[in-house]
């Protein structure tokens, strides 16, 4: 609870992930064999270097958000998205600009002086604005730089029964479960990922799975819940208090089948409640890493968040418990033999 | 110091329409140190009078609303999901994936939440949400929510005050604590000053349904004039400039029909006098404010208005200066200290 209230309240937006990385890599220094970072990035925690098989878990630190493009001459900001955004969640949320975190917040024009055509329609990211409180470009110019990170201001609690609530749960839910998983030994080499870039594009787990060459990826991620009002229960794609997920497809990936069932087979032998993402499209890590090399067979367990890439994401602490369950049982259970990965397509 | 602290205090704390009384109550315990009397009447309007000095005292009225705008549970959908209306007038666009705090059997956070982008297709995406699609999401099971809510209860938008650059602040409900504020400041200033008037600062409820507070207390009252305090557009991108005031440049003093005026006058003569910048601002018909309710009261009372200049009014993050608000006091303080009879019973000659 700790740990994912500090990982999620910490800012990292694709390309700017030092908040969580910092964050990670003391938190884990002491459990870790060898500790390092790459070029792009990303984060390495090494445990039993030598073992076999060699196991990649990966699960990405950078959230969506938006950067700082230009000034307006009365001090307002200029901003485009980083990431996929609904940017219908931007108007009138608090955000943090720059290292220094400046605070700001995106406004919008009244109620009062709309047209009634203009409240038909959402705001364009080109209507919108972060304001931090100056009064000219010049004064916003000592405090901001073109090229700053901005990311949605967000304190992480509890919700309803046994809930949290608040930004970036996708993905600092899995990099909390994977930091979980390196206090734990396995008998085998496992080397964690904390990745960069996935929201814009899986840049991260490309260079890494590259690097670190495992005889299997397991991708830990945070996906959405959509068992909410308004949607039939064909529409969900998963439920919160459901369980973790385990993809089939996703639109960077196909999981082998073999892996699916042995992953499925787990969950019930250890009695976790689970789910079957049910939604082929949106990417993931796993994307980049079945196709690194010549192919590193992946499979994807995701934790179900409503209200996804938004500054309020709602997690159940129930499905974070039986996801940590399910990831340690299919390291164990791999650490036993129980995965065979010769002929896995 | 102590108007910035009240201010964040008082803009973070519930107060919906109909039912300011939480905010009511932090706002009688900060005024009422400087009153020699305080009550509230039979709609809610916290009155807190400091008398005068002198055998004849006219009677000045000083309005700032305190209730918010929000939401109200209007039915509980399977899985416990809440539909909702609004309580004053809501950009719906602006309440997407926002936190709020429903008011039910016990205070519970919640969401609002609407149905998810990759469910919708092109088109729906290509208009904004619409209140009747969107619900509040209290993350609890069903049972548990028709045992803690019911139909009716009102929810408030979740936003501690944000301190931005300089003296810049942004939050919810500026949209009239900035009011209650002034008038924190300006009780400040006439500690120090001498007035004959008798001061009735009054935090109104009810204006964001239809400035309902200030007609029931003028009436009560019977002041021999009222100035209401509100907040302004201030300028901002796709807003013609005349429209809106500057943050940071004063208060701004409204005139037109809605405003008697030697009083707008006297309020530009006294900031020329003690050097308090000021921004005019007009209105060519009945303000949007306590304004609009006093100048009709009983046989009619005399009536001002100045406002503080603040952006993305009706969002939670209305922004505005925290100078103008100490501006505001200052002019309101010396109006009220070179208020004499002579000025008052001049206000009936035209």
């Amino acid at each position: 609870m700790l740990l994912i209230k500090k990982l999620t309240e910490a800012y990292g937006v694709s390309g700017d992930e030092y908040g969580v990385r910092d964050l990670l890599r003391e938190e884990l220094t002491p459990y870790a064999e060898r500790i390092e970072t790459d070029t792009i990035g990303n984060l390495y925690v090494k445990k039993g270097i030598g073992k076999k098989p060699r196991i990649m878990v990966a699960a990405h630190m950078d959230e969506i958000g938006l950067m700082v493009v230009g000034f307006e001459s009365n001090g307002l900001l200029q901003v485009k998205t980083v990431g996929g955004m609904d940017e219908r969640v931007l108007v009138s949320k608090p955000v943090v600009v720059g290292n220094n975190h400046v605070p700001g917040v995106i406004g919008a024009k009244a109620i009062h002086l709309q047209k009634p055509h203009e409240r038909k329609k959402p705001l364009e990211i080109e209507q919108l604005y972060v304001d931090i409180g100056v009064k000219s470009k010049e004064e916003a110019e000592k405090l901001v730089k073109i090229g700053d990170y901005v990311a949605f201001m967000a304190s992480t609690h509890e919700i309803g029964e046994n809930c949290l609530i608040g930004k970036a749960m996708d993905n600092r839910v899995g990099c909390a479960i994977l930091a979980e998983l390196v206090k734990i030994d396995f008998n085998l080499e496992l080397t964690a990922v904390f990745t960069v870039q996935e929201e814009i594009g899986l840049r991260g787990a490309t260079v890494a799975a590259y690097n670190v060459h495992p005889d299997f990826g397991l991708v830990l991620e945070g996906t959405t819940a959509s068992d909410v009002a308004g949607v039939e229960d064909t529409g969900y794609v998963t439920k919160l208090g459901g369980g973790p997920a385990i993809s089939f497809m996703d639109s960077s990936f196909i999981a082998p089948r073999k892996v699916v069932d042995f992953i499925v087979d787990i969950a019930k032998k250890l009695d976790i409640p689970f789910q079957l993402r049910r939604l082929t499209t949106a990417g993931t890590d796993a994307g980049a890493i079945s196709q690194a090399h010549a192919g590193i067979p992946s499979a994807v367990i995701s934790m179900p968040c409503r209200y996804i890439h938004s500054p309020a994401s709602v997690i159940s602490l129930a499905d974070y418990e039986n996801t940590l369950r399910l990831a340690k049982g299919v390291l164990q259970a791999i650490a036993e033999g129980g995965l065979s990965l010769e002929g896995i397509a | 110091m102590e108007v910035d602290r009240f201010l964040t205090e008082i803009i973070a704390a519930p107060g919906l329409s109909g039912y300011e009384q939480p905010v009511a109550r932090m706002i009688s315990a900060t005024l009422g140190r400087f009153a020699d009397e305080v009550r509230q009447d039979q709609l809610g309007n916290v009155v807190v009078l400091k008398k005068g000095k002198g055998e004849k005292r006219p009677k000045v009225l000083l309005a700032a609303h305190m209730d918010e705008i929000g939401l109200m549970v209007t039915k509980i959908e399977e899985g416990g999901f809440l539909r909702f209306t609004s309580v004053g007038g809501i950009d719906p666009r602006t309440i997407v994936s926002q936190e709020v705090i429903l008011f039910g059997k016990k205070e519970l956070h919640g969401v609002i939440g609407a149905k998810p982008p990759h469910l919708t297709d092109e088109e729906e995406r290509s208009r904004a949400y619409t209140m009747d699609e969107m619900y509040i999401d209290l993350a609890l099971p069903e049972a548990k929510v028709r045992e803690l809510v019911s139909v009716g209860d009102v929810a408030m938008i979740k936003r501690e005050a944000i301190k931005l650059n300089g003296t810049s602040m942004a939050g919810k409900a500026m949209d009239d604590r900035a009011g209650v504020a002034v008038m924190l400041a300006c009780l400040q200033e006439l500690q120090r000053l001498h007035h004959l008037a008798d001061v009735y600062a009054v935090a109104t409820v009810q204006e964001e349904v239809g400035v309902r507070g200030a007609t029931t207390i003028s009436y009560g009252i019977v002041p021999d004039l009222g100035i209401a305090i509100d907040v302004t557009h201030g300028a901002m991108p796709g807003v013609p400039e005349y429209d809106t005031c500057k943050l940071g440049e004063g208060p701004a003093i409204t005139v037109g029909p809605n405003i008697h005026p030697k009083v707008a006058s006297e309020l530009i003569r006294m900031a020329k006098e003690y050097n308090i910048p000021y921004q005019l601002e007009t209105a060519t018909g009945p303000t949007g404010t306590d304004a609009r309710a006093i100048q009709v009261a009983r046989g009619g009372i005399p009536a001002g208005l100045i406002s503080i200049p603040l952006r993305y009014m009706h969002t939670s993050v209305e922004l505005l200066d925290l100078e103008d608000i100490k501006l505001s006091g200052r002019l309101l303080a010396y109006f009220i200290a070179a208020v004499n009879s002579e000025y008052v019973e001049e206000l009936a000659c035209f």
